[in-house]
């Protein structure tokens, strides 16, 4: 069955809105001029990985993630910005495991950069807190899960951190409006609706993402309120990312991939759990093609070789 | 950090709480000297085309408004006792320059109020709840008020700037105390001096003023009440949730300089510690940061939280005069620059009134705009 729509072309969307209102309605400090040449060069960086590796050339997720950059990665060096563009697709290509990219590609670049240069910075007041907005990308950003079919994650992780910023706000004695006011932030909606639901790096198995979800949140909280760095929850998605594969071997599940699960999510949602709960918690990966029939047949499973165009996901 | 405060009341009458993430001892007290930030705020002020321009070690603030007044003289030494059964201890008391100042942790909120208000000084209803979540954090309370005999002494007929150095990673700025007060809107400048670049806040969307705006000569004469209209004018666009960057600058040129840029000596009065490191002669490596904050409960919920960035692009907020020609020569390119100067004159007004909301009308009064339309000049239906 192939999908209607594929969900990615929500995103490019989505995405493409965004900027456009943040360059013009909240003067982002970044050009359509370079916004054009990263796009380029993240585009231009995936076209020679798939002629190197030999797969299919497929702009689309080099776009979300050239579009995501605009959208987050700031640098007074157009250089630096596009070294990032080009970071984020070749990390799709060259930090596998087992047929599958373990981080976010928007997110490796950006924290690969901020690690070794101070000359990058990610600004998380610039979207302002205007309660419309926060509306509107909510919206566009469920369109984009539920299409893509990983909108668990996206709650697990929105359920965490409220209840993280509620509580500690409650132990605090602080006003509701303080952690109402950190959650009514446009770049926490971006990064939970665009970068954590990210179906290609989030685990397999729904309990996983849970887990991975509440990971996530938790290493967020502790880096903001904690050690008191700015960008807590961007450190946290690459640094549980590394812990993916982990949660994978102990909660297999059967493989993500963009061109099998464009159908209803509930569909696909169901037959993974399905294949969850008639499954023993610790599966050998090839068990995961024992999930029921109709998802097995699209799906490509973790004994796959590398070289298959569907796995080039975002 | 440095504190200077506008406070205009009687001295006796004047105390601030300052939430600190650890105790300070005496030697990182100081008390400087007010020219420091009066150069500072000259040097970063916005300007009229006279121009101008790192690590989060210094945070320089400049309060305008805030500060719960001390009620009385209190008694400079209190019962210790007194203070523990509350919950309350002193950490430690010192006098500093014209100050009296101590710093003290608590275990809960209430004996702290209660503490502040039995030696005099006058808490707002509310600040319980605020002192409360700092207590939590395991934060002190920096605590000064004016010591009258040693300002006698010192001969300073107004309160000078008090100095803090101390570490820590929480780079931001309590303000919540200051919005107890439902006295309204405060004012608040921020000045950061860094080593790396520009300083941002990171839970407010910190917006760059309008700058580089051609406007009428009439301005010179106006230039405080006209940019007072425009900073309000903005805050009132961005639904007052913003901080605004006024000057963002590399500290060893301006162009063109509404002061001179500080010296080495200057910076390092105001807590630029890293110059020592580099070479005497060098560039004094510092980044100024000017922001502009007014905020109340409403629209600033939580503390002003920083980070310093990369960005080293200079910024100011500039607002240029262009001065007419006024010969009387009558060729056919001093017609067409006459005709261009109405078009010009029309567009300067249109950015005032843009700008600070004034209405057209006013500022075409104030310009002389109709009696500016060059006189013996043939309108294009003069053709009959």
């Amino acid at each position: 069955m192939k999908p209607r729509f594929d969900p990615r072309l929500y995103q490019i969307t989505a995405l493409t809105a965004l900027l456009i209102y943040g360059i013009s309605a909240l003067h982002f400090d970044v050009t359509v001029a370079r916004s054009t040449l990263i796009l380029g060069v993240a585009i231009g960086a995936q076209a020679l990985c798939s002629r190197i590796w030999g797969v299919r050339f497929d702009p689309r997720s080099a776009a979300i993630s050239g579009l995501s950059l605009c959208l987050l990665l700031r640098s007074n060096s157009v250089v630096l910005v596009l070294i990032a563009a080009v970071i984020a697709v070749g990390s799709k290509f060259v930090i596998r495991w087992r047929g599958k990219h373990i981080f976010n590609p928007t997110n490796v670049a950006i924290v690969a950069l901020m690690l070794f240069t101070p000359r990058v910075w990610v600004s998380p007041g610039q979207w302002g807190n205007l309660a419309f907005f926060a509306f509107l990308i909510a919206c566009l950003g469920g369109l984009v899960v539920n299409r893509a079919a990983r909108s668990d994650v996206t709650y697990a992780f929105i359920a965490a951190w409220c209840a993280l910023l509620i509580g500690r706000s409650l132990w605090l004695g602080e006003p509701m409006t303080i952690p109402l006011h950190r959650l009514e932030n446009g770049a926490l909606l971006l990064f939970t609706f665009f970068m954590i639901s990210d179906p290609r790096t989030t685990p397999d198995s729904r309990a996983g993402r849970m887990l991975f979800a509440a990971m996530v949140a938790l290493g967020g909280a502790y880096i903001q309120f904690k050690l008191f760095r700015t960008n807590g929850i961007l450190w946290s998605l690459a640094a549980c990312s590394l812990l993916v594969p982990f949660i994978d071997a102990l909660l297999p599940a059967e493989r993500y991939s963009w061109n099998s699960h464009g159908g209803s999510p509930w569909s696909v949602a169901y037959s993974r759990l399905l294949s969850l709960s008639s499954a023993p918690l610790l599966r050998t990966p090839s068990a995961a093609s024992t999930s029921p029939k109709e998802t097995q047949r699209f799906s490509i499973g973790p004994h796959r070789s590398s070289s298959s165009a569907t796995q080039i996901g975002p | 950090m440095t504190m200077a405060n506008d406070f205009r009341g009687e001295p006796k009458e004047f105390a601030v709480v300052i939430p600190v993430p650890t105790v300070i001892t005496r030697g990182q007290i100081h008390v400087a000297d007010k020219a420091l930030i009066d150069h500072l705020d000259a040097y970063s002020s916005p300007r009229l085309v006279e121009y101008f321009d790192e690590d989060p070690c210094r945070v320089m603030m400049y309060d305008r408004s805030m500060a719960p007044s001390a009620m009385g003289n209190a008694k400079a030494a209190r019962e210790e006792s007194r203070a523990r059964s509350l919950g309350v201890t002193i950490e430690a008391r010192y006098t500093v320059g014209e100050y009296d100042i101590l710093i003290l942790s608590a275990t809960q909120s209430n004996g702290l109020e209660t503490w502040l208000r039995e030696n005099g000084y006058t808490i707002p209803p509310g600040a319980s709840y605020v002192l409360g979540s700092y207590i939590r954090q395991n934060m002190k309370f920096f605590v000064a008020k004016v010591n009258l005999q040693e300002q006698a002494k010192l001969g300073f007929s107004y309160l000078r700037p008090i100095q803090v150095a101390y570490e820590s990673p929480k780079f931001m700025l309590p303000i919540r105390l200051g919005t107890v007060n439902a006295a309204g809107a405060q004012e608040l400048f921020v000045y950061a001096l860094t080593r790396k670049g520009r300083v941002e806040t990171t839970n407010y969307r910190t917006v760059k003023l309008p700058s580089d705006v051609d406007v009428p000569i009439y301005i010179r004469e106006d230039f405080a009440p006209f940019y007072k209209a425009l900073f309000n004018e903005q805050v009132r666009k961005e639904d007052m949730a913003a901080v605004f960057l006024e000057y963002a600058w590399d500290m060893n040129w301006c162009d063109p300089c509404a002061a001179d840029p500080l010296s080495r000596d200057e910076l390092k009065k105001l807590g630029v510690f890293w110059l020592a490191e580099e070479n005497s002669g060098g560039a004094a490596n510092a980044f100024l940061t000017r922001l502009h904050v007014r905020y109340d409960r409403a629209h600033f919920p939580e503390d002003l939280v920083f980070q310093e960035t990369g960005d080293r692009q200079n910024f100011q907020a500039r607002y240029v005069l262009h001065h007419a020609w006024e010969g009387t020569g009558d060729c056919e390119a001093a017609r067409m620059y006459r005709r261009n100067l109405n078009e010009r004159r029309e567009r300067e007004a249109h950015n005032v009134a843009s700008l600070t909301g004034w209405k057209l009308g006013e500022i075409r009064k104030k310009m002389n705009l109709v009696a500016n339309e060059s006189p013996g000049e043939k309108k294009w239906w003069e053709l009959w």
